[in-house]
């Protein structure tokens, strides 16, 4: 074996210290977010659903557009619709955020990582904002590819929208938006959970489970849930035409966001509680 | 220096670590010993801040572990050498562990080289056998240069070459003035690692001393005696005051097994007395043997216990 040694640790070497930042450890959790495969296919599929569901989505119910009833009409929302993909593709990035943290526990990394940064909540706020961030990044850039690849399939069948339209811009924007609070929602949810298995049956039951079961309640219970269901509220962010029992816009992200807050404060206490 | 005073933890109605109270020097190999399940690990990991104390404190340097600046240059540990993500290329971990502490990225190849994995630093963790899993750990350990180390069990899953590199390692830390804490249920290990043991047994401090002073104190000598006055021997060294065991089945109807007197005096007696020895062997038991006997009381899993 190598004789290497290492530098003594004497006092200049303890000298030379300087304290780890919370920049340093956003540097770890970037370079652990690429460094890992599925990082690269849970974006990719991120934005191959996210701009061919809506690509496929916007052709077919705009081919049908011209036998649709006159409610349909009214409520035609082409820019929704161009972004529907985005709706499935939102799982690939819960699963990826939730991995992100309770794999870390399934292989015991969490240790290793909390050894090299006892301050967890430092842990916990680095790994949320590098995801959110990224998330945001490549969720713009899909919901704006899948606007204008939707509104491109949709002109000539159907009345398109065009950014400068009303709410349009917000809506686009808006999808990149709850696609990175959604990135933070689950990464709360993988530390709370520590499991994988149950922190991803959890997130599929706040984005799909529940509220498609809301849909089967009747109107008095149905309403308030999808007025205030975290990710439902989130969702009105994302659209131009509201129908009735629905919260404006930023008031809906807000219910979102504050969901997510409390998601994440819970986390953060028990992480910094909990023995790891 | 690690100092813990009066170090409880308690896991529901499992009490894994009782009242521990000891101090780790610089400059020495401390070796932690006891039988599994006896609390090495747990004590280990409220070191390094992953558990809370039930009561007491634990301090590095003289601070609490999570109040470290940058805890990966003044501790380096090894506890699980499995505990890393699988799918990560073994520099690519480093490197996560590097900038969390804000280490430069050439520390991380200076490491892989002291550990001899550079040639593989590109490979994923998942297909690392548990030798080069351990080398990982080590240099991940080493990454902030740090003036206190702890292994656990490193050299778990070594080939012989292996252990002996990481005995050489350790003492050559220890010999740069670094205080190397390592825990092992081998007792034959830590007696030619170790300068200082640190014995615990069912979380409690069963013994703290320096090698040296072990062997002497628990090397315990007994004479194995041959002959065909065996039973005559024995009641001789009896009335001489010593502890004589046979002739009788277990030892054989001329064997005779006599503690409390060394082989000169035995057969000065025995020559005494006119009896004839056809063996007299001085019996020395071993480091081993010590130490499960210090251990005995208190380990955990026994092979055939009592019903709790």
């Amino acid at each position: 074996m190598t004789g290497a040694t290492i530098a003594s640790a004497g006092p200049d070497h303890r000298a030379t210290f300087r304290a780890a930042t919370f920049g340093d450890v956003l540097h770890s959790e970037w370079t652990k977010l690429r460094s890992v495969r599925s990082t690269f296919w849970a974006l990719t599929a991120t934005v191959v659903l996210g701009i061919g569901l809506g690509a496929a989505i916007s052709a077919a119910t705009a081919h049908g557009y011209a036998k649709s009833g006159a409610a349909n009409k009214l409520s035609w929302d082409p820019t929704t619709l161009s972004l529907d993909g985005m709706a499935i593709a939102s799982l690939a990035i819960a699963v990826l955020g939730v991995l992100g943290v309770s794999s870390e526990y399934s292989s015991g990394m969490i240790r290793t990582s909390l050894i090299a940064v006892p301050k967890r909540g430092r842990v916990l706020a680095a790994k949320s904002l590098v995801f959110a961030a990224v998330t945001f990044v490549v969720g713009e850039a899909t919901s704006f590819t899948a606007f204008f690849v939707g509104q491109a399939l949709i002109s000539g069948h159907a009345p398109h929208a065009a950014l400068g339209d009303p709410g349009v811009a917000r809506a686009v924007v808006g999808t990149g938006l709850l696609l990175a609070a959604l990135a933070v929602l689950s990464v709360a949810v993988g530390t709370l959970l520590r499991h994988p298995a149950a922190a991803i049956a959890c997130m599929i039951a706040v984005l799909f489970v529940l509220p498609g079961i809301a849909q089967a309640l009747p109107d008095s219970w149905r309403n308030p849930v999808t007025e205030f269901w975290p990710t439902l509220a989130g969702g009105q962010l994302t659209t131009v035409y509201h129908s009735a029992h629905t919260l404006q816009p930023w008031p809906g992200f807000g219910v979102m966001c504050l969901f997510t807050a409390i998601v994440y404060a819970i986390a953060w206490t028990l992480l910094d509680r909990r023995d790891a | 220096m690690i100092e813990a005073r009066g170090l409880v933890k308690r896991y529901g109605s499992t009490m894994a670590v009782n009242d521990l109270s000891f101090t780790i020097r610089p400059g020495l190999v401390t070796g932690f010993l006891g039988p599994n399940g006896a609390g090495k690990t747990t004590t280990m990991r409220l070191i390094l801040g992953l558990d809370a104390p039930t009561q007491g404190s634990v301090t590095v340097g003289g601070r609490g572990y999570r109040d470290l600046p940058a805890p990966m240059r003044e501790v380096g540990a090894l506890l699980d050498a499995k505990a890393l993500h699988g799918g990560r290329r073994a520099r690519d971990h480093l490197l996560c562990l590097a900038h969390s502490n804000g280490i430069p990225r050439r520390r991380v190849e200076e490491v892989l080289r002291i550990v001899g994995l550079e040639g593989v630093a590109r490979r994923r963790a998942k297909g690392f056998s548990l030798g080069m899993s351990q080398r990982l750990g080590i240099a991940s350990a080493l990454l902030g240069d740090p003036a206190v180390l702890i292994f656990d069990e490193p050299v778990n899953g070594l080939d012989p070459d292996g252990i002996l590199w990481v005995r050489t390692l350790m003492r050559g830390l220890a010999a740069e003035g670094r205080t190397v804490l390592v825990s092992s249920h081998l007792m034959s290990e830590m007696a030619l690692t170790a300068d200082h043991l640190l014995v615990i047994g069912k979380g409690r401090l069963i013994a703290d001393t320096s090698v040296d002073e072990f062997v002497r104190s628990s090397s315990q000598q007994s004479v194995h005696v041959r002959s065909p006055q065996a039973a005559e021997l024995a009641a001789r060294c009896r009335e001489a005051g010593a502890t004589a065991t046979g002739p009788d089945a277990g030892t054989g109807p001329d064997v005779i097994e006599i503690t409390g007197m060394d082989s000169a005096e035995v057969g000065r007696l025995a020559a005494a007395h006119g009896i004839a020895l056809s063996e007299l062997i001085p019996v020395k038991a071993s480091l081993e043997e010590a130490f499960m006997e210090l251990t005995r009381e208190s380990v955990e899993y026994q092979a055939a216990g009592v019903t709790p």
